[in-house]
């Protein structure tokens, strides 16, 4: 499982922090660090801090000052880590965002080993704690005002309780960060991720050549480039930022538009056949479009990203253009 | 698969659409990002294509004259008008008139139900055409933006009166009042004769609402010949009246009691101009 240097248990902290830094500097853990986007905020963010992985997937092409430890967040040697070095803050990607065909384990991976982790910082004296939530909580519904604010409910469960870990999980999350009011908990509702790196439902969506549409349902959709969210998230780390954010991209389209723009040749399929077939496809293992991302393509789920812009200042320096091509670019 | 139709379609129409009406589409202030929609996905580009029926419409079948147009201010409004009808043909003219009849153009936002984006192709004709969901975090976003919205306070009470209650306004609702309040927005009285004439609906079939899921089912007269053609409108004259535009000042989360107060004086206004309208016609059809 481990490769290289990658270690499977907590040993003699001190001999292995890298030798230019001062020993005070305090660690930053990310945990979900081999996925796609934690690679990239690692790569991007090792240069700055001193930083620990967690995550029980091996870190290819790991750079040389990244420490990464093979281990599920909800086992004991999981705390050693937070017991041995003071750290900074934790960043938590090591969520399973889109449900999986072995629903279970969706679960007790995203809530449980979020409870352990919570535990530790709050044992531990970690400062901050930066959780990546999604948008998708909030739901694509019809009676949906425009841009939902943070205050909105989080109804994306209601028909598909597939989806419903995700809500279980922001609101753990939330509890957290009204408990604790000397950690800075910062949660971030970013809109749907794109870009080179990333592959989630919606990017692989937008790169099948010829996505399903509902036929007579254009819904209007917010993109953000993966650039844009790793910049809020080093906002976050800012001291002083706490509370819950949408995260919003430069702006929103048709999702016409946005197809038309990547070249697509979309293939309408009425909307009371296409939930029957996808949920039968999905059980299946021929595609992999989780049931729950149909509403999505039917009503619009956009969030108002005013209290990111005033409190934390996040501005996505990528056009609309750009975010949506960015899906041209070749996967890294 | 369907583009070459569209693309015909599409051609076709801008030919028909009047030069001046294009002109004036290009006038509209507007804020339109790179794929050429507003963030509530508004597409002044697509009205091209509307504009040609419902210009017909409102010139040569309900043949509306308006009174006082240049009573809508620029900047944020509110356009308060009574409801009627059976399908909301007086919205569509009152959006009509203020696009066609004022200068310069403005383009209205009505408040649409909350399944509408359930529907197929009106889910995104609507938006398209800068009709939005009425919510309140919507006219509170689009009135920061400047914008002029048109809100029924009757609602469903209203649109689906029988015809022995013609011109007899519904009781108000009072969200209107606190969005003009919270925003600062005047609100302009608007009153629609004719449109309560169009549909001659002589029952309310309850059961049959329940059974549907509707509000409510209206029974139009001509329902036993035309079936459910029947809904659709006689061509009743139009004319619409804009009042001047009223300020109110308070705290819009005020008791309902206080609110009500100033929501009366807007219906008694616009009950009066439905009064003097009436007075005025000198028929239901011309």
């Amino acid at each position: 499982m481990s490769t290289g240097e990658t270690r499977s248990r907590p040993s003699r902290p001190a001999a292995r922090r890298p030798k230019d830094r001062a020993p005070e500097e305090r660690p930053l853990v990310i945990t979900g660090i081999s996925g796609n986007l934690g690679r990239l905020l690692a790569r991007r963010l090792h240069t700055r801090f001193p930083i620990i992985g967690i995550d029980q997937r091996p870190f290819e092409g790991r750079p040389k000052d990244i420490m990464h430890y093979a281990i599920d967040a909800r086992r004991r040697k999981a705390e050693d880590i937070f017991r041995h070095y003071r750290v900074r803050a934790l960043i938590h990607l090591g969520l399973l965002h889109r449900p999986t065909r072995f629903g279970n384990l969706h679960r007790d991976f995203n809530v449980e080993g979020t409870v352990k982790l919570l535990e530790y910082c709050a044992k531990h004296g970690v400062p901050k704690v930066v959780l990546l939530s999604s948008a998708y909580a909030y739901g694509a519904r019809p009676d949906n005002s425009n841009f939902l604010t943070e205050e909105a409910p989080l109804r994306g469960g209601e028909d598909y309780p597939e989806e419903r870990a995700l809500i279980e999980w922001d609101i753990y999350a939330q509890n957290f960060l009204w408990r604790h009011p000397d950690i800075e908990c910062v949660i971030l509702r970013p809109v749907h991720v794109v870009g080179p790196h990333v592959r989630n439902a919606p990017s692989n969506y937008l790169r099948l050549s010829h996505p399903p549409v509902l036929l007579g349902f254009d819904p209007m959709v917010q993109l953000l480039h993966e650039d844009d969210l790793i910049q809020a998230v080093l906002l976050s780390l800012e001291p002083g930022a706490r509370g819950v954010f949408n995260i919003v991209g430069p702006g929103e389209a048709p999702l016409s538009s946005i197809l038309a723009e990547l070249g697509r040749q979309p293939v309408p399929i009425p909307h009371f056949l296409a939930r029957p077939l996808l949920s039968r496809l999905w059980k299946l293992g021929v595609v992999n479009f989780p049931p729950g991302e149909l509403p999505h393509l039917r009503y619009q789920c956009m969030v108002d990203g005013r209290r990111a812009r005033e409190a934390l200042g996040f501005r996505p320096q990528r056009s609309l253009r750009d975010t949506i091509r960015s899906l041209l670019e070749p996967t890294a | 698969m369907f583009e070459p139709i569209v693309e015909k379609i599409k051609t076709a129409l801008e030919r028909i659409s009047d030069p001046a009406v294009l002109e004036k589409i290009r006038r509209l202030p507007n804020r339109v990002n790179e794929f050429g929609v507003d963030p509530f996905g508004f597409n002044p580009e697509f009205v091209k294509y509307t504009v040609p029926f419902v210009c017909a419409l409102y010139r040569h079948y309900f043949r509306v004259r308006t009174v006082g147009i240049q009573n809508i201010p620029d900047g944020r409004v509110l356009l308060i008008a009574n409801h009627s009808g059976q399908l909301p043909f007086d919205g569509m003219m009152i959006i009509a008139a203020c696009f066609l009849e004022r200068d310069p153009p403005r383009m209205v936002r009505s408040m649409v139900e909350s399944w509408v984006p359930s529907l197929p192709v009106v889910s995104w004709f609507f938006p398209r055409n800068g009709q939005i969901v009425g919510t309140r975090e919507n006219c509170r976003i689009l009135l920061e933006r400047e914008e002029a919205i048109l809100a029924f306070p009757e609602g469903v009470r209203g649109i689906n009166k029988l015809y022995s209650q013609r011109y007899q306004l519904q009781e108000f609702g009072l969200g209107f009042m606190r969005l003009a309040l919270e925003s600062g927005a005047p609100i302009v009285p608007v009153a629609v004769v004719g449109a309560e004439e169009q549909t001659i609906a002589v029952a309310n079939f309850r059961a049959g609402a329940r059974l549907l899921g509707f509000p409510n089912l209206p029974i139009p007269l001509s329902m036993p010949l035309l079936g459910p053609l029947s809904l659709l409108p006689a061509p009743s004259k139009y004319t619409i009246y804009f009042g001047k535009p009223m300020s109110f000042s308070g705290d819009p989360d005020d008791e309902d009691a206080v609110l009500e107060e100033k929501v009366k004086q807007v219906k008694g206004t616009i009950q009066r101009m439905l009064r003097d309208g009436l007075k005025a016609r000198k028929h239901v059809y011309w």
